[in-house]
């Protein structure tokens, strides 16, 4: 969802966002394991370290554009990912930090659920209000078209970095929520992979839309989970889903419906004349 | 208002402004007109800042921007409507304006307050102007072409500018439209008090509305003047008028 912000409704080629997830996770876990802060600094620290990253990352990056952006944003968090793999002696390389302490409230299944539960639906709550804001409609202003945003006023590069401060801020809770789930980290979580992995839950669930990653998500966590059980090339199916999503509903499945959905309310208050959002492509 | 003192740009080795001059009273209406090609494009993007000038100046209100960048200028009070139809295709044509307005209130940084229900009259009173406030609600890119020009105009005027420059209003416009755009051109000057730079090619047009014209020609200024003056100049004549 933190990724859709700057993909869907930013429209920037935020290729490797997982770094930001990882750097999340570890800023909680070495916290918690080389200090004796207390935990609930851990929790504020991981996704403001995120967003610091982000910020860091971001301000190279905004200089570009589009793919140009995309490559730098790759190299730069690869950057990231090879220092926690390659530093032993801080960041375990890739063995990872395992055993992280956790507070009794929130370590049993349950408890480590229902908390999850509950940061998910706050976070759910801001990144739609954020979607909603003046500040949402100006970012995805600047994704249709930031030439003329920049014509109406609007400092583009600016907006650019604030929504990735964001996005990356969302991506450290992530992170931290990991490590409350499984108490142990790993490099993989900044590999590249894991970016593509969600890329794709983003394009395929609908890019343009608030619900569609979550969306996305499912369908691919379901086959991993289903078709995975009968076959280790499970991705082999995700990847024909994929080239039909690509052909037949571009703008993800979740795009699709909202399409309907919208066709037929407005076949019912207008007697049949419908509307062809789905044209307009983003610049 | 504005002073544009023997402005060039070149591409390459192409002379796109090769010294312009170009003078905009508080209050007038001013056209350039040109052929193709003579560079009046590419003088209002050195105006609006979205090209760089290579040498001369530009002058707003006693203050020199020829080298801010494009949102700075429209903050000081420019704003422009572009030549080839320039919107957010995604947004409504609420949002197309909102966009503006929010910028020009200095509220686009708002977070948490849902959009929806700020600087909801502002944008309104805009669109009821223009003649789009029943679509509101529509998907930009769904508009007419006609529909989509005059966007680009409420769009422009979002940003309360005090200079509305713009670049062919009427291209591609049916008769009908391009009549009714030339009325909401004049209303806006009348009652906005809007000092408005444009370019035409439709010298009709051009004659009846400009209070003052400037020529190009090969990134030039051959002659800016009242419309009669420029009428009867025999350069314009020969390298322009004549030709049409």
């Amino acid at each position: 969802m933190s990724l859709n912000m700057v993909v869907g409704h930013g429209g920037m080629f935020q290729f490797h966002h997982a770094v930001f997830y990882g750097v999340g996770a570890y800023t909680i876990a070495l916290m918690l394991t080389k200090t004796s802060m207390p935990i609930w600094v851990g929790f504020i620290a991981g996704p403001i370290a995120a967003a610091i990253t982000g910020l860091i990352i971001g301000w190279f990056c905004v200089r570009l554009t589009r793919l140009y952006f995309g490559m730098l944003q790759i190299s730069l968090g690869s950057l990231i990912w090879a220092i926690v793999f390659r530093w032993y002696n801080f960041t375990g390389g890739d063995d990872g930090i395992h055993g992280i302490p956790m507070p009794s409230l929130i370590s049993s299944s349950r408890g480590s659920y229902y908390f999850i539960l509950i940061i998910l639906l706050i976070c759910l709550v801001l990144m739609y209000m954020i979607l909603k804001s003046p500040f949402g409609s100006t970012l995805q202003a600047i994704r249709d078209n930031s030439q003329r945003c920049e014509a109406v006023g609007v400092n583009v590069r600016h907006y650019q970095l604030l929504g990735i401060v964001i996005a990356t801020f969302f991506a450290g809770v992530a992170g931290v929520l990991f490590v409350v789930l499984e108490r142990s980290v790993f490099a993989e979580m900044l590999f590249w992979v894991l970016s593509l992995e969600i890329f794709i839950m983003c394009l395929l669930g609908g890019w343009f839309t608030f619900a569609g990653p979550m969306l996305g998500a499912a369908i691919i966590v379901a086959l991993r989970t289903f078709v995975g059980k009968y076959t280790e090339y499970w991705t082999l199916i995700l990847g024909v889903m994929y080239i039909l999503v690509i052909f037949f509903l571009p703008e993800g499945v979740m795009s699709y419906f909202q399409e309907i959905f919208k066709t037929q309310t407005k076949e019912v208050a207008q007697g049949g004349q419908s509307i062809d959002a789905a044209s307009g492509k983003p610049h | 208002m504005l002073q544009v003192e023997s402005l060039t740009k070149s591409f390459d080795d192409f002379m796109a402004v090769n010294g312009a001059n170009l003078s905009v009273g508080k209050g007038e209406i001013v056209a350039v007109i040109g052929p193709n090609g003579a560079g009046k494009t590419t003088l209002f993007n050195l105006i609006t800042g979205a090209l760089k000038r290579d040498r001369g100046r530009i002058i707003f209100k006693g203050e020199d921007i020829s080298e801010l960048p494009p949102y700075k200028i429209c903050k000081k009070g420019i704003s422009r409507s572009y030549q080839i139809v320039n919107i957010f295709p995604r947004l409504t044509i609420f949002g197309n304006v909102q966009v503006a307005v929010l910028s020009q209130q200095r509220r686009s940084s708002n977070l948490f307050r849902p959009a929806q229900n700020i600087a909801v009259k502002e944008t309104r009173t805009i669109l009821e102007t223009v003649g789009l406030l029943d679509k509101e609600n529509n998907i930009a890119v769904s508009l007419s072409h006609g529909d989509q020009k005059i966007l680009e105009i409420a769009i422009a005027l979002g940003n309360e500018p005090e200079l509305l420059i713009l670049d062919e209003p009427t291209a591609g416009m049916s008769p009908e439209e391009t009549l009714a755009t030339i009325e909401l051109i004049k209303r806006l000057a009348q009652i906005r008090g809007l000092t408005i730079l444009f370019c035409e090619h439709d010298m009709e047009i051009v004659f009846s509305i400009a209070q003052s014209i400037m020529v190009m020609r090969q990134g030039q200024t051959i002659i800016q003047g009242k419309p009669e003056e420029v009428r009867h100049n025999p350069v314009v004549q020969e390298a322009y008028l004549g030709v049409e």
